[in-house]
């Protein structure tokens, strides 16, 4: 009897985990009339693809318009402006699982789906940050595109000269012409090529860790980082997290 | 180097904020909101005053430093006003927060704007502060005796600018820039599809042209540029595009007083046009594909027109630049108006950055905003801050000092302060101020503007998408525009600023919000009084 109760109850746990966590079951499983990534993928530019992916951020709500990070187990899809009341914006938590009608489109090299309409599923999956450090600069990394990734142990290096001509870790924009709270663009460095990285200030605004974080920089630091792969004319990640290299 | 493509974020539907937090702010101050301005005799020094300056930029560092360098100097001359810089890139996001902050009754004192927006602003009774009794004051106005700075004279602001801001019988706004749009072109190309670059443009030439460069190899490079991408015609400001075809065409757009002509026979011969070569690839805009200069520069693109305020970013050689330097393509970059097609009459949009004062209950503090705002156009703002793009001097003053004469001179002397195509661009305009214009400004002008771009994105974006574009797809197309601006609502559209004095009977919606603030403030008013009076009880009860 004991072992019949041991067996119930391990079976529940087992049933219990699957629902918890990334959730990582139900972002295997497609319904009807919708893509899989590598369709998606597939898709020609200007086309309708219909997905279903899952929210792991949100960067703006404007004008009942929502810009989002989504992804599932397979791959990262960037939703650009989709219609969205302020009342569902709000349900859109991180892990929500949306089916996303639209068109594929590309912005200066940033693949995404536009002129979309969404409805909410039933479902959870948050992605964990995948580390393409090794990938940085190589013809591979696109195919991250969009994911919630990470860097690790990438040099800080100088993003240009404050008005005295000293060299700065950070800029207020990506010149400089730009004020606290605008986007942060930073430079970091492995293997001897440096990239640009950005605090998207929508996603991150000055108030967030990471916002914080870029500020205390200092040139020669060694640092972690996570966020997402966007591009703009070349890869340009969207960070969400830094820390000191472990 | 990276210029964002943003927009906003979280800010209330603009529509539910024009319907109903404009009458209910102008209400905070009483039905007719503040009092109207009126000149103080003297600017009280005792006194310090902070004011805040909404400015934008065009993501270009001088340009802020420049903004900044004019405020320590004001500061120094008036050591009683601080003045606290707030910066933009967009206009649009600068109309957006007036707007937010017009309900808080925290505008800003001194903007950055478009007449356009001062059309919507004006709404607000006594929000925007007429600059005509400022400007003609004796002390303060233009050549006043009691200005620390020397100012332009009376007749020196250009007149067609000055004109720009005026409407409703009032100046509301004084030029601080102007722009128009230019035409970049890669005439290297141009040359090897076999044609020679006019001076003036035409739009057959253009499309001819570009439909010439769509050309391909059996691999799908294309022969002009042996690469796998090329859109030979992208256009950044798709409402500037309808707005001037239309203008040149004769065709109607809006009247003085906000009639909407837009959706008309042209507009829809002029779409099966763009339909045409959007179908081709040979056309695409930047909210489409993306900034024009990216793929100029990359060889990807002949004819870009953009602001020439944009024309750092134009050419091989720009100081500023979004790609990377394995991408940029050695061409030899021409600059010539937009498209025309009467060449004998060219026409294009003038533009660039207007400045309003917002009125406040402390008019010594909207002198003081005063005296900050006609400080930019001293000659040392407008030379400084004209040479960081393609912009001109709005003050004749400026114009025909030795010291911008001397940089018009020096064309190509470097690829830096003396750039040759930012240097032809601004002789451009210059050259043609006369064949500029701009569109009628009422309440919804801003809206209608944003129309004529989309309609264009539309079109581009269906035919991209395969759909047919025909007059059943026109027809939808005038409907869904019609509804999503708002231009429905009536035989004109919203309130011409010369009929704001008269604003007739509020919303009724705005009736019940205001009504239903009194009540709050009654119950709160009460609760105060009974609490008063208990504390007043007890207190005697105890003696």
């Amino acid at each position: 009897m004991k072992k019949l109760a041991l067996l119930l109850l391990a079976g529940a746990l087992a049933v219990l985990c699957a629902g918890c966590g990334n959730g990582s079951g139900d972002a295997d499983k497609k319904s009807e009339g919708v893509m899989t990534y590598e369709e998606y993928v597939a898709a020609d530019l200007e086309s309708q693809v219909v997905v279903e992916t899952y929210v792991q951020a949100k960067q703006a709500w404007w004008e009942d318009k929502a810009t989002l990070y989504t992804q599932d187990k397979d791959g990262a899809y960037f939703i650009y402006d989709m219609a969205c009341s302020e009342e569902d914006y709000e349900k859109l938590t991180q892990g929500t699982k949306i089916k996303v009608t639209g068109y594929k489109a590309e912005w200066s090299g940033e693949v995404e789906i536009i002129d979309a309409t969404f409805e909410i599923e039933d479902g959870k999956y948050v992605a964990e940050a995948k580390d393409v450090t090794s990938q940085l600069g190589s013809d591979d990394l696109i195919k991250s595109q969009n994911q919630f990734v990470s860097f690790k142990g990438m040099t800080v290096e100088a993003a240009g000269q404050d008005d005295a001509g000293n060299d700065v870790a950070y800029l207020y924009k990506w010149d400089g012409s730009g004020q606290d709270g605008d986007d942060l663009y930073f430079n970091v460095s492995k293997d001897g090529n440096t990239y640009t990285f950005t605090v998207e200030s929508y996603l991150c605004d000055k108030d967030t860790d990471v916002y914080v974080a870029v500020k205390a920089l200092n040139i020669g630091d060694t640092i972690d980082m996570e966020g997402f792969l966007y591009w703009y004319e070349g890869v340009n990640p969207h960070i969400t997290s830094v820390k000191a290299a472990k | 180097m990276m210029r964002a493509r943003k927009k906003g974020k979280r800010i209330l539907f603009l529509c539910l904020f024009l319907c109903f937090c404009l009458p209910a702010a102008a209400g905070c101050h009483g039905h007719k909101g503040l009092e109207p301005f009126v000149v103080p005799e003297d600017f009280d020094e005792s006194k310090q005053y902070e004011i805040t300056f909404w400015a934008k930029n065009d993501t270009n560092k001088t340009q802020t430093r420049i903004y900044e360098q004019a405020i320590a100097d004001f500061e120094e001359l008036y050591p009683n006003i601080t003045v606290n810089l707030r910066l933009y890139t967009d206009y649009g996001r600068i109309y957006n927060d007036v707007i937010t902050n017009i309900a808080t009754n925290t505008t800003p004192n001194v903007c950055i704007t478009y007449p356009d927006h001062i059309a919507t602003y004006l709404t607000g009774v006594n929000l925007v502060v007429p600059l005509e009794g400022l400007a003609e004051d004796p002390q303060y106005g233009f050549g006043g005796s009691g200005l620390r700075y020397d100012g332009p004279g009376p007749d020196e602001v250009i007149p067609k600018f000055m004109e720009e801001g005026a409407f409703g019988g009032h100046d509301y706004a004084l030029p601080y820039m102007r722009s128009t749009e230019a035409c970049y072109i890669n005439k290297t190309y141009v040359e090897k599809l076999g044609y020679t670059l006019p001076d003036v443009l035409t739009w057959d030439f253009v499309w001819e042209v570009s439909e010439a460069a769509m050309a391909q190899d059996a691999e799908g490079n294309f022969l002009v540029n042996g690469q796998k991408v090329m859109i030979p015609f992208i256009y950044k400001s798709t409402d500037n595009m309808m707005i001037q075809l239309l203008r040149q065409r004769g065709a109607g757009y809006s009247t003085e007083d906000g009639e909407i002509l837009i959706f008309n026979d042209t507009t829809e011969e002029l779409l099966y046009t763009i339909a045409e070569h959007a179908k081709s690839g040979a056309f695409s805009t930047f909210k489409i594909s993306s900034y024009p200069a990216n793929f100029l520069n990359a060889g990807q693109c002949i004819f870009a027109v953009d602001s020439t305020a944009g024309a750092t970013w134009m050419g091989t050689h720009a100081p500023l630049s979004d790609i990377s330097e394995e991408k940029l393509v050695e061409f030899e970059t021409a600059v010539r108006p937009v498209p025309q097609f009467d060449t004998a009459h060219p026409q294009m949009i003038s533009q660039g950055p207007s400045v309003c004062i917002f009125n406040k209950e402390d008019p010594q503090e909207v002198l003081a905003s005063w005296l900050f705002a006609q400080y930019l156009l001293t000659d040392e703002v407008q030379i400084a801050y004209a040479q960081t793009e393609g912009y001109v001097p709005v003050t004749t003053a400026a114009r025909e000092s030795a010291e911008y004469q001397d940089y018009l001179s020096r064309s190509g002397e470097d690829n830096e302060l003396y750039y040759e195509v930012k240097l032809t661009a601004t002789e451009l305009l210059l050259n043609s101020t006369e064949d500029t214009f701009v569109t009628p400004v009422f309440n919804g002008s801003a809206s209608l503007r944003d129309a004529a771009g989309q309609m264009i994105e539309n079109t581009v974006k269906s035919t991209r998408r395969g759909e047919t574009i025909d007059e059943g797809y026109m027809e939808e197309l005038y409907r869904d525009i019609t509804a999503l601006y708002r231009l429905d609502t009536g035989e004109k559209n919203g309130l011409s600023a010369s009929e704001k004095a008269d604003l007739g009977p509020m919303p009724l919606m705005s009736v019940l919000l205001l009504a239903g603030i009194a009540v709050v403030w009654a119950l709160m008013l009460l609760y105060v009084a009974v609490g008063a009076a208990r504390r007043s009880f007890r207190q005697k009860n105890r003696k």
